[in-house]
């Protein structure tokens, strides 16, 4: 929010932490974050043996990004371009 | 008899010193600042709360909870584990980067025309792979324009010799050659996939320099209004290299951070980094002392996010190539609690 929109830091945490559903406390807790991220589909850290090869990561979570965020990502709107993907895709 | 703390100078020493002689360092430094900015030195408050951070005997200091700031980086992956993008995924899950920069170590847009297909595809293979967003960055680095690495008649040499007018020409046409090569970058790198764009260390050759960089920049903003741009300067003080040359109508030489930023935000820069130079032979605490009172009349007018530049030798981070952690993190620490920065 900050590098594309602009915001400064008051309004892009609160924005962010509205389109998840959380507090603007949680954004920087790992624990809570960890779920929040887990169940958005918006990627996690992998650790070997704690990897999550049945979720969502790198670019399919920045198209999950895009969409609860509401921003155009500009690698996932080239991705979808290039992919052939549908034209909400790349909105 | 008053305790002794250690703390380090601006060149990385460790010294020991009283919290009386802290606070009189950040006195003396917050009132240099504010001479210089044209602005009111830290609050006693302000200055109570520094040498509570200074004066303290622990290894690392931190912000309240709450009070976390998004970090962005300019060129982050330093090259020593992997590829570039093995440094990346480092940044992103390992060591706390909101943003990841990825940059060629000639770390120049000239450099990087010649390259560009070459460091586009790595942007594209690293859009691919990583979460955080990530931007391209380099320098406008007017200096590389001028003979004999570049085209131009060298202004350096032309100033001396008294003939200034030939010395300005050159600098105006180095400007032309500049823009068109930061515009061309960008271009590939958009289409690349790039979140964003880095323009670090500008005003590096003086006001010519800057100019060539908010030019390039409302340019790339016309064409891709979604593209991040963040500007980090090279200095507290613009030099004036050329002397006249102005951007809407302000004078860009001696033009310090709050006007700074105000010229980048109308350039369409989304995320402005002012730099604070240090000096070497005062305390930490003096230089963010000064740091703290040139960047505040910055943070009251900004309608963007300010990142102050906190890598050696700025912004009160001592120059050195391995910053220690005890001064890193009090000067991070004091940055966001005194600025209220939006990130580093």
């Amino acid at each position: 929010m900050q590098m594309t929109r602009g915001m400064r830091l008051k309004e892009a945490k609160s924005y962010v932490a509205g389109k998840l559903g959380v507090s603007v406390a949680d954004l920087a807790d790992p624990i809570a974050m960890h779920d929040v991220r887990r169940d958005l589909g918006l990627g996690r850290i992998p650790v070997q043996e704690l990897t999550y090869p049945t979720h969502a990561g790198a670019m399919e979570a920045k198209f999950r990004i895009a969409e609860v965020l509401d921003v155009r990502i500009n690698s996932v709107a080239r991705f979808a371009t290039h992919a052939g993907l549908g034209a909400r895709a790349r909105a | 008899m008053e305790r002794r703390v250690r703390t380090r100078l601006g060149d990385g020493g460790l010294v020991e010193m009283t919290p009386s002689e802290i606070r009189a360092d950040l006195v003396a430094g917050s009132e240099l600042g504010a001479r210089r900015a044209k602005a009111t030195p830290l609050t006693d408050a302000e200055i109570d709360h520094l040498v509570d951070t200074f004066a303290s005997e622990a290894k690392f200091s931190a912000v309240d909870m709450g009070d976390e700031v998004v970090l962005s980086f300019d060129g982050s992956g330093n090259l020593d584990s992997g590829t570039r993008v093995d440094e990346l995924y480092s940044y992103q899950s390992h060591r706390g980067a909101d943003m990841l920069e990825l940059f060629g170590i000639d770390y120049s847009y000239k450099a990087i025309k010649t390259i560009l297909p070459w460091e586009a595809q790595w942007m594209k293979t690293a859009q691919l792979n990583l979460i955080a967003p990530l931007q391209y960055g380099a320098m406008p680095d007017l200096g590389r324009y001028s003979m004999p690495d570049g085209p131009i008649p060298n202004w350096s040499e032309l100033m001396p010799l008294g003939r200034i007018d030939e010395a300005r020409e050159a600098q105006m046409a180095a400007v032309e050659h500049a823009v068109a090569d930061m515009v061309y970058v960008a271009d590939g790198m958009w289409e690349a996939g790039a979140d964003g764009l880095d323009f670090d260390t500008a005003g590096a050759a003086g006001d010519a320099d800057l100019l060539a960089a908010l030019t390039a920049i409302e340019q790339i903003k016309g064409k891709y209004p979604d593209c991040g741009i963040e500007l980090g300067m090279a200095g507290e003080c613009t030099l004036g290299m050329h002397g006249e040359l102005t951007y809407h109508g302000k004078r860009l030489a001696g033009m310090w951070p709050k006007d700074q930023m105000k010229v980048a935000q109308e350039a369409g820069v989304t995320i402005f980094g002012p730099a604070v130079n240090v000096n070497t032979t005062k305390s930490v605490a003096w230089n963010v002392a000064r740091a703290c009172a040139l960047i505040k009349p910055c943070m009251e007018e900004a309608e963007i996010p300010i990142h102050p530049n906190v890598g050696m030798g700025v912004g009160g981070v001592p120059m050195s190539p391995y910053p220690p952690v005890d001064a890193v993190s009090r000067v991070s620490r004091a940055l966001v609690d005194i600025l209220k920065v939006d990130g580093l």
